[in-house]
């Protein structure tokens, strides 16, 4: 009887150990056989992701098991190919990244989440051997030396919205000098009008006939499909402050207008209405490069987010041709 | 009244004396509990799909407060796993009797402190943080792990089991509303108890060890301080110990014991319920929000409402009711201290009700996430028995409001009943209950209101 008691004892104490720690290691081993990142989303105002910044190696997957504690919000990273992911409330998403090159990445929400929605940014550092490469040229923006800060207003405006299709008469008349996406990047329209004026054929054009012509120069440095993909990042990005139609009109512009953007001016940031795209005199003095440049750092102390990290040069330039869709008549 | 014996019934008896039955069940709930702290800790942070807080606080609350409270009393004390490593560490015995003992200083629990007012402390305590507590595995786990080396501690410092008797936020309600179940351990003959010597039950022997609920199985007239072990059961040489089916709610009309302490948990429990009706199933998501904005001012502001309200208010109202009733006989026969805190006992099967009608509105509502929960008990993407993809469906959904009509009004009637016999033991006319009865009549309009609309 006694044996029997002191053998179930040890059975027991067995069992119990087991439990205790067994049961743990067990759960953590799970963990170990595919270890992932929890990532939690939370609007900007409560904290963004968390954790929000990462650590990678080249060549090691990074698992990733997202979900949000509050509403929609969407996974990518920024100038990659990865398709997006949408995090929701209550779910959870996984995802695994490889990454080839070393750097930093930003990974950032694509769903329009709240009034602070831009700045639900991560990054991750991937380490690995440095690859000896080319270094990236600078932007165009910065080779061309623009001061993106200063006024770029142009002086004369057309007294009609500028047709591609009407300047299209006068297009086999150009000079080879304006036709190429060199020339269109680095001069603003009004500054291609005023070549255009200078140039003997086209004196007896008028003024609003040269802006056609100069509209037609635009278009043929773009295509349908450049600008469908401008129209997507527009829409994704910049509507809630530009507005669908580019007027400056979007729901978040009143509050930056008044500089009572709480997701912005609780870090002390100043806050100005958003451009307006349809505005003549604005875009007819900003050239391809000057705006390309506004996207990639952002606006100083006007609450507009840099882009620079997120969009890849094809985008950016995309997004660039898109605008000029509020001024010319694509 | 009448009381039939358990354990006449064949089977009842071996399998409670045997130690091994009751062991592989609490062995299981330990299981549980370990799963559930760890899932916590690493599993998704998302609360509906995590084992421990769905598991805990939907499965676990459910069979809890619907079956194991109204119906054992506390039964789930017999197999909580919370103060097993602590009390075997004490024992050095994992099951078998060990008369050597293990590792304890077996220090007395402080005189001063033989009352559950610590126990109504960690329950508002722990309330304060519900919010965040009820749907963050973290903190559900952390709050968990906490119990568990809270016992612990008290097992390895303490003798017995100090930390259910006195610190368990959760076992000081079960304790209270076990007095309205329609079970029992009780001496069959107490006499006989008086005349045994060794009180084998109290102090232990070959069979098995003392109560470790610190309570005379002798003595014993209400429910609320026995853990319902059957270590008793073991221990008693003449057979003389019967687990009781009986009325129920026996217990409330027993004088003896009736105490402050007990008095105030029926009022922490009752405007417990009627607060977190408020706060988690009302439509104002300002009084939510600072419920979850731990720390916060609102936090704070929320916080310090919570306990004026329970420890201050309601029973400030109740306090007024009973004077009010005094006031209706011609002299009192009684101290004001104990009418009030003896009709405060009418107040404990209002307060269960209370708790069983909150518990329906959210329990079947989301009893389906324990489904994929079982499947993916880590959230992450498993679907280990295939059940991972069932979709969230609230079961019954149209017969919850009239079940919690049925319930709040069954309260109500029981805790009229109740104030009206207390009133007649201490020599009140029934007008002088009334009051009392007014007063949980406003309590359950405003449960109804909350709970049904």
């Amino acid at each position: 009887m006694v044996a029997r008691r002191v053998t179930g004892e040890y059975a027991a104490r067995l069992i119990v150990i087991g439990i205790l720690i067994g049961l743990p290691i067990a759960a953590l081993s799970a963990r170990w056989l595919k270890p992932a990142i929890e990532i939690r989303a939370r609007v900007a105002e409560a904290g963004g992701w968390t954790p929000a910044d990462l650590t990678a190696a080249v060549g090691q997957p990074l698992h990733l098991r997202l979900t949000s504690d509050d509403v929609i919000h969407g996974f990518a990273v920024g100038q990659s190919a990865w398709p997006a992911l949408d995090v929701e409330p209550g779910k959870v998403v996984e995802t695994t990244l490889l990454f080839e090159t070393p750097g930093r990445y930003v990974y950032y929400c694509t769903r329009w989440c709240g009034l602070g929605h831009w700045r639900m940014r991560g990054t991750i550092e991937v380490t690995g051997p440095t690859v000896e490469s080319e270094t990236a040229p600078q932007p165009l923006y910065a080779q061309l030396g623009i001061k993106i800060d200063e006024p770029h207003v142009a002086e004369s405006v057309p007294g009609a919205r500028p047709s591609p299709s009407r300047g299209a008469k006068f297009g086999a008349s150009l000079p080879a000098a304006l036709l190429n996406a060199d020339y269109y990047r680095a001069h603003s329209p009004v500054e291609a009008w005023r070549d255009l004026r200078a140039e003997a054929n086209t004196t007896s054009l008028s003024d609003d006939e040269v802006w056609d012509v100069v509209a037609f120069l635009w278009q043929s440095n773009t295509s349908e499909a450049v600008l469908a993909e401008g129209q997507r990042l527009f829409a994704a990005n910049c509507t809630a402050c530009h507005g669908e139609g580019g007027a400056g009109d979007g729901i978040a512009a009143q509050a930056l207008a008044n500089n009572e953007h709480e997701a912005l001016t609780e870090f002390g940031q100043h806050t100005v209405a958003p451009a307006d795209f349809t505005d003549l005199s604005r875009m007819l003095g900003a050239s391809p490069a000057l705006l390309q440049g506004k996207i990639i750092r952002g606006g100083m102390g006007t609450g507009m987010p840099y882009w620079g990290p997120i969009f890849t040069e094809a985008q950016t330039w995309a997004l660039v041709d898109y605008l000029w869709t509020f001024v010319f008549d694509y | 009244m009448t009381r039939y014996d358990l354990t006449r019934l064949p089977l009842v008896k071996p399998l409670l004396k045997n130690r091994w039955p009751q062991w592989m069940v609490q062995v299981a709930a330990l299981a549980g509990f370990v799963f559930a702290i760890t899932a916590g800790l690493i599993g998704t942070p998302v609360g509906n799909h995590n084992f421990s807080i769905v598991f805990v606080w939907i499965g676990w609350w459910a069979l809890l407060m619907l079956i194991a409270v109204p119906l054992f009393g506390r039964g789930w004390c017999s197999i909580c796993p919370i103060p097993l490593p602590g009390e075997w560490l004490q024992r050095g015995a994992v099951i078998a009797p060990n008369a050597q003992g293990g590792f304890t200083l077996g220090r007395r629990w402080p005189n001063r402190l033989r009352n559950i007012w610590l126990q109504n402390g960690t329950f508002a305590l722990t309330a304060l943080f519900s919010a965040v507590v009820l749907t963050q595995p973290g903190v559900t786990a952390i709050v968990l792990a906490a119990f568990l080396f809270l016992a612990l501690a008290a097992s390895l410092v303490f003798e017995r089991r100090a930390f259910c008797r006195y610190l368990c936020p959760v076992g000081g309600f079960i304790g209270l509303y076990s007095q309205v179940a329609p079970v029992e351990v009780r001496a069959k003959d107490p006499s006989l108890c008086a005349t045994h010597l060794e009180k084998t039950c109290y102090v232990g022997g070959a069979e098995g060890y003392g109560c470790p609920w610190q309570v005379y199985p002798g003595g014993l007239v209400k429910n609320t301080y026995c853990g319902t072990c059957v270590e008793c059961l073991r221990t008693c040489p003449h057979d003389n110990i019967a687990i009781n089916l009986r009325p129920p709610g026996a217990d409330l009309l027993v004088p003896a014991g009736r105490k402050l302490d007990e008095a105030f948990k029926a009022f922490i429990m009752l405007g417990s319920a009627l607060a977190y009706s408020l706060v988690m199933l009302g439509p104002w998501g300002a009084i939510k929000t600072a419920a979850y904005s731990v720390g916060s001012a609102a936090w704070i502001g929320y916080a310090l409402s919570f306990v004026v309200w329970i420890f201050g208010m309601l029973p400030g109202a109740f306090l007024i009711a009973v004077l009010v009733g005094k006031l209706l006989g011609k002299r009192a026969p009684v101290s004001t201290r104990k009418a009030f805190t003896s009709l405060s006992y009418a107040l404990i099967p209002l307060g269960l009700a209370a708790w069983i009608a909150f518990s329906l509105s959210f329990v079947f509502a989301n009893l389906s996430y324990l489904w994929p929960v079982v499947s993916d008990p880590l959230g992450w993407g498993w679907n280990l028995f295939g059940t991972a993809g069932i979709e969230w469906t609230p079961y019954f959904m149209q017969i919850v409001p009239a079940s919690q009509v049925i319930v709040l009004i069954g309260g109500l009637a029981w805790a009229s009943l109740t104030a009206r016999q207390i009133a007649g033991e201490l020599k009140f006319k029934t007008i002088q209950a009334a009051p009392v009865v007014v007063f949980c009549f406003g309590v359950t309009v405003g449960l109804l209101w909350l709970l049904v609309g």
